[in-house]
């Protein structure tokens, strides 16, 4: 899996030193307002700030001493640095990632098409791919670094993307058609393109990914709004709790410090899951970069831990890559070996994967044909839907498929064997594809195609069936072998004899039914599908229009990835909610520390609360704000990797979720305080 | 086993039994489908048109809203004149005075909002017009909009993507027509033939044991008593409520009343389940609320049978627990058992002295009231619960791996809003009016005012504060009962309890089915795998885990304060 693949680790020296340093540049007010949970706290260590000076300068220790309130500034500053560190520290990781990315393509020499003149005697001149605009046109050529993101216009260039996708093998790309976009940053290993500019300057995918990691335009996603509305809430609800407990401690004769009032307060507030929570985000678009997948915002990754059903493509996806030939059948009275000799005669010059295939088994079997420059080959055209060979003794040997041959038999006045009908019909109902071969106008065998179905994919579907995803098998084979395949990978629904616009179709009749759908495609045909589904993931190799239309970006080019960008997406939501009840669920412990502790100077029998036996008023505090504080770095790991996801069905998922970050974060604390509390009875 | 605990045992098993069938009923009502209910439909649509109602129309949430807000403000003006020239009108055999403006306001508040926190007694302080024509029609009228509210809910949460949730006039008259009618009726005649007066005329004259002539109030009381419990009001005929003789006269008549308070919140329940189709999620919410309840219960049971610690130490036996401001006739057990069922109810109905409970069972009973959704009163417990519901609905749905969703409709950035808005504003109205009252008791106790605040508390310390945190709970959750030791009725308890209660009552309305006219509106999703299931018990802990960290946990500091150092005083 690509998200091995990236794995570094969490906390790289260079990378914390940038996060150190920032965590103090975002103590200032105006990007600490963005986060209302973590600005309150700020507030309270100002007010803090304040009391340690007061009682520094005035000598009145009726607020307690300048030592345990300078300890309980300490501890509140030092969470509020935990908090923007871990905030920090993903930003850094995120930019770091998206950086390298970005270093291969900074400062190409391009060159540029300078038109002169009505008549196109176009001048190429040298300028620096920074100087390129939109529209601009440039030249690459064998061993030129493509300077910008773009679409070939004329030409055709073997490319090596391995600067961007990792994958050494090149590939081909050319001018119109749906493999026409190039990369900024790549190689062209051969031949000479005209390429078009299709970004402007600063605004490519990536240029737009860094930005988002970067904070300057990440934006809330409307899930990341309610959930910090309900953290603001629990928020104003314990402001309510601190601020009424002033006349109901004046009424019981029992004084409060400041510092006791603001540490039950910032203990109470949700801290932890505040202080996380867009490290939370930030993390998950970095995961889905770091699996090589480019997301326009954050919400298209949360989107995606909500999809419901997956359209995916056969090729590539469920099978490998094309189809191969697996079996020759011949008919009665003809020698297997001549047959083998026919098939291998038909395909020696049919140049796709499948012909090639053919060849290739005819090799293994022993017949080993070669071209000869007497033969005069017969191309495949829409017309014939045939292609073939005629040989120098006047054989005309024609493979196709069952009905141009059958048409081509019929016309030449032969009858089309029945034992061939039937090996075609049976073929097809267990997957294959037969095609037909022919002999001056004589049905002499057929050749069995087939699929081959992708090893360990059965079991992804059905992870994808656990997670309650429907998966949909779109192919352009006819319904018998789409359904056999369909059947053999496991996928719950096909689309055979797909056309552009039945994808299209499909997406919209799932989201009437009030289904969200993500869709993989390239092509400039996908382009309207992609737009529709609600998460699209074009491939980088994919048209510019497909590119635009997506919400996704893969830069693998990879067909499985779907499957990793449901699971980041789940788990991004996952690590919010899980930290959430967490943090909550600290509170329990917490009031069990502090309550007893306010009051029990003044109110002896409650010492009764104080059930976990700490040891003074003023080590309960201390000992609950630091867990407080530590365990926001502690978690800093978690938050950044995302709770694993587990494809175990909601139910159980919530129960197990449920028994380690909620009953994990009642007891945790508990013992947590606790030993803190014995450490500070060392020294107090 | 013990016959008294046997005693509640029956008590809620009863309740139990009744409100299934009843929930079943009112789930078959609803969905249109023929049933013994069809008889009152005449009566029904010569409301209707007397009203100039058109049943067939259907309403959008705001409408809702609207209708039952602007009715309610009707009620509220009508009551108030009725209240303060009750002196001058007629069925006044008693010659009772009028309320003045501050009291009049508190109790026409009090009434419409379901509350019933009487700042009087009811024999000197109404006259039978207004008991009848004010108290008791309020009882009916407050219950029934609570249920036409959670009514509203329930339609949003059937139906796909609509904005059409059913007709506000029809769910308000049918659930008087349909429930609290006919049951109130039930009720009435039991207790009539019990004992409990039904007549109008004015005060009896007795010769007591002793010899002295004794004037004893009555008046149509069955009636009141009977739609005081079934609609969760509480507000009794008499000052002392159901632990008057005449109001509450024997056990068997405290064992109905008991089970009227708990029938119809728990009826709804059920009802919910079967008119949804989703029968595993009532019994969800059933088991969560029923898990409270009993804790509760438990508790209060447990301490007053058990008796004051106090009193233990000075070698005097409490064979029958803790007696101090409870009826012999009722026992230590049953009045525990009540006191938490009419504080989780919204009820407010006692028949024993809250006030003179042990501290946990005092706990237990503000506790209840500050959660306010174990069952909770006619149809707002519900919605109260709703609020609870949406926001684990959230949390978990998070930790399941989607975005939250309840029933098919997503729950976003809105909906939260509503829901943290609702949330917050219980332990701020009860936090906030027991610390200004703290304030003022505490700074200026000789305010020139017409009780001083510093002669506002009977009792000093702990108790003091727990009586004053019980009075704006029981404001706050639209209870209605009291710790009461406290000095109420003057300007500024009248005033505002009234404001706590208005906030306390129409909010928690309004925010429930705002979300759920708003979710409705919604694109409606299937349920897969991979969807959180709310009906099971894993999520109703969730749910319960809310209400305890959320709702009570809030009030951990004021509880320690009070019932809990009073508690850890008396038992050193």
């Amino acid at each position: 899996m690509a998200l091995q693949k990236n794995k570094t680790g969490l906390f790289q020296a260079d990378l914390v030193g940038t996060a150190l340093k920032q965590s103090f540049v975002k103590l200032d007010p105006r990007l600490m307002i963005k986060n209302p949970v973590m600005f309150t706290v700020e507030i309270g260590t100002l007010v803090m700030l304040a009391v340690v000076l007061y009682a520094a300068f005035t000598r009145d220790h009726s607020q307690g001493s300048v030592g345990y309130n300078g300890a309980v500034f300490a501890v509140l500053l030092i969470t509020l640095l935990f908090a923007n560190f871990a905030e920090a520290i993903a930003e850094a990781r995120g930019k770091a990632q998206a950086e390298s990315l970005r270093r291969t393509r900074q400062d190409t020499p391009a060159k540029k098409i300078i038109p002169v003149g009505e008549i196109t005697t176009n001048e190429v001149k040298l300028v620096s791919s920074s100087q390129l605009q939109l529209d601009d046109r440039f030249v690459c050529e064998a061993g030129d670094v493509i300077p910008m993101d773009g679409e070939i216009v004329e030409g055709i260039a073997t490319i090596d993307e391995s600067a961007i996708t990792g994958e050494s093998a090149p590939v081909i790309r050319e001018a119109g058609g749906d493999k026409s976009s190039v990369t900024g940053g790549t190689k062209v290993l051969s031949d000479r393109i005209v390429v078009q500019v299709t970004t402007r300057p600063g605004e490519t995918f990536l240029d737009k990914m860094i930005a988002l990691v970067e904070g300057a335009n990440r934006q809330k996603t409307p899930n990341e709004i309610a959930l910090t509305i309900l953290l603001a809430s629990f928020t104003i609800v314990f402001i309510i709790v601190c601020v009424t407990l002033k006349p109901f401690a004046d009424y019981a004769q029992t004084p409060i410090t400041i510092a006791a009032f603001i540490s039950l307060f910032v203990c109470l507030i949700p801290t932890t899951i505040g202080g996380l929570l867009s490290a939370i985000g930030i993390a998950g678009m970095d995961r889905a970069l770091r699996a090589n997948v480019i997301a326009k915002s954050g919400k298209a990754v949360e989107t995606a831990g909500d999809v419901d059903t997956l359209l995916l493509d056969k090729t590539g996806t469920i099978t490998i890559g094309n189809r191969k030939a697996t079996h020759f059948y011949s008919t009665d009275g003809l020698g297997e070996k001549e047959f083998i000799e026919l098939a291998a005669l038909s395909s020696l010059a049919d140049d796709t994967p499948e012909g090639k295939s053919i060849v290739e088994l005819a090799l293994q079997n022993g017949v080993n044909q070669r071209r000869d420059p007497a033969m005069q080959f017969v191309n495949f055209t829409a017309e014939t839907r045939s292609s073939g060979v005629n040989l120098p003794g006047g054989r005309q040997i024609r493979k196709g498929a069952q009905d141009a041959i059958r048409n081509m038999v019929t016309k030449a006045g032969h009858s089309f064997p029945d034992a061939i009908s039937s090996r075609v019909q049976s073929i097809a109902q267990n997957g294959g594809t037969p095609l037909v071969v022919a002999e001056n106008g004589e049905a002499k065998g057929v050749i069995e195609l087939q699929d081959i179905i992708k090893p360990g994919i059965q079991q992804r579907f059905e992870r994808l069936r656990k997670m309650g995803v429907k998966t949909v098998m779109v192919t352009g084979d006819n319904p018998l072998t789409a359904k056999y395949i369909a059947t053999k990978a496991g996928v719950d629904d096909f689309i055979a004899e797909a056309k552009p616009e039945d994808k299209m179709n499909y997406i919209k009749k799932e989201q009437a039914t009030g289904k969200l759908v993500a869709m993989m495609g390239d092509g400039t045909n996908d382009a309207p599908a992609l737009a529709q589904a609600d998460v699209g993931v074009a491939m980088n190799s994919g048209t510019q229009a497909a590119k635009e239309a997506g919400n996704m970006v893969d830069l693998d080019n990879d067909p499985t990835k779907l499957i990793e960008v449901v699971e980041i997406g789940k788990q991004l939501l996952i690590t919010r909610g899980t930290l959430t009840t967490f943090s909550i669920a600290n509170d329990v412990a917490k009031y069990f520390a502090i309550v007893p502790a306010l009051f029990v100077a003044s109110i002896p029998a409650l010492q009764g609360l104080n059930i976990m036996h700490l040891k003074s008023p003023e080590s309960a505090i201390l000992s609950a704000v630091i867990f407080n504080a530590i365990i926001i770095p502690l978690l800093i790991p978690l938050a950044l990797r995302g709770v694993e996801y587990k494809p175990i069905g909601a139910s159980a998922l919530l129960r197990r979720n449920l028994l380690i970050y909620g009953f994990g974060g009642i007891i945790v604390p508990f013992i947590g305080i606790k030993l803190i509390d014995l450490l500070i009875g060392l020294f107090l | 086993m013990n016959k008294e605990i046997l005693g509640i045992l029956l008590t809620y098993g009863l309740t139990i039994l009744l409100a299934i069938p009843l929930g079943k009923a009112i789930a078959r009502w609803l969905n249109g489908e023929r049933s013994a209910w069809n008889a009152m439909a005449p009566l029904e649509h010569l409301i209707y048109r007397l009203a100039g109602v058109n049943p067939a129309e259907e309403m959008n949430w705001k409408q809702h809203l609207k209708a039952l807000l602007t009715i309610n403000l009707v009620w509220f003006a009508y009551g108030f004149f009725m209240l303060i020239f009750q002196g001058s009108l007629p069925l006044n055999p008693d010659g009772n005075p009028s309320q003045s403006p501050d009291l009049a306001f508190n109790t026409v508040i009090s009434f419409i909002v379901n509350c019933d926190l009487q700042h009087y007694s009811g024999e000197s302080g109404l006259t039978y017009l207004t008991q009848v024509f004010v108290a008791s029609f309020f009882q009916f009228v407050s219950a029934a909009s609570g249920i036409a509210a959670l009514f509203v809910l329930f339609r949003a949460l059937r139906s796909k993507v609509t904005h059409q949730l059913g007709n506000f006039w029809v769910f308000f008259v049918q659930s008087i027509t349909r429930i609290l009618l006919p049951l109130a009726f039930v009720v009435a005649v039991i207790l009539a033939l019990s004992g409990t007066p039904a007549s109008w005329a004015g005060k009896d004259s007795i010769a007591t044991l002793q010899g002295d002539s004794v004037q004893v109030s009555r008046g149509p009381a069955a009636a009141m008593i009977a739609i005081k419990q079934l609609g969760t009001n509480g507000g009794g005929w008499f000052g002392a409520n159901s632990a008057h003789p005449l109001e509450n006269p024997n056990y068997l008549t405290n064992m109905v009343e008991a089970i009227s308070i708990l029938l119809v919140p728990v009826a709804l329940v059920f009802a919910l389940g079967f008119y949804l189709k989703k029968q595993r999620l009532s019994r969800v919410i059933y088991a969560v609320m029923t898990v409270g309840f009993v804790v509760l219960v438990s508790l209060a049971v447990s301490q007053e049978i058990a008796g004051s610690p106090v009193i233990s130490k000075l070698g005097i036996a409490q064979g029958s627990g803790s007696m101090e401001g409870k009826e012999v006739r009722f026992g230590a057990a049953a009045t525990g058992y009540w006191s938490i069922v009419t504080t989780a109810t919204s009820n407010g109905s006692v028949n024993g002295m809250h006030d003179s409970t042990m501290p946990l069972s005092g706990f237990a009973q503000i506790l209840d009231m500050m959660i306010n959704a174990f069952y909770g009163g006619v149809g707002v417990g519900l919605l109260n619960y709703f609020v609870f519901l949406i926001i684990a609905v959230f949390i978990s749905g998070l930790m399941v791996g989607r975005t939250p969703e309840f029933l098919g409709r997503k729950i976003e950035a809105r909906e939260m809003k509503i829901a943290a808005l609702v949330a917050i504003l219980h332990p701020l109205l009860i936090l906030a009016g027991t610390a200004l009252s703290s304030h003022i008791l505490v700074h200026h106790p000789g305010a020139a005012w017409a009780v001083k605040p510093g002669a506002w508390l009977n009792n000093p310390g702990y108790h003091g504060y727990s009586e004053m945190l019980y009075e704006y709970t029981s404001s706050a959750a639209n209870n209605g009962s009291g710790f009461e030791g406290l000095a109420d009725n003057n300007l500024f308890w009248n005033i505002s309890c009234g404001f706590v209660l208005i906030l306390g009552r129409y909010l928690p309305i309004i925010g429930p089915v705002a979300i759920a006219g708003i979710l409705a509106g919604k694109k409606w999703t299937p349920e897969s795998a991979g969807t959180l299931k709310s009906d099971s018990y894993t999520f109703g802990l969730m749910t319960f885990a809310v209400i305890v960290i959320i709702a009570a946990l809030s009030f951990f500091p004021a509880l320690a304060l009070g019932p809990l150092a009073e508690y850890f005083s008396i038992n050193k």
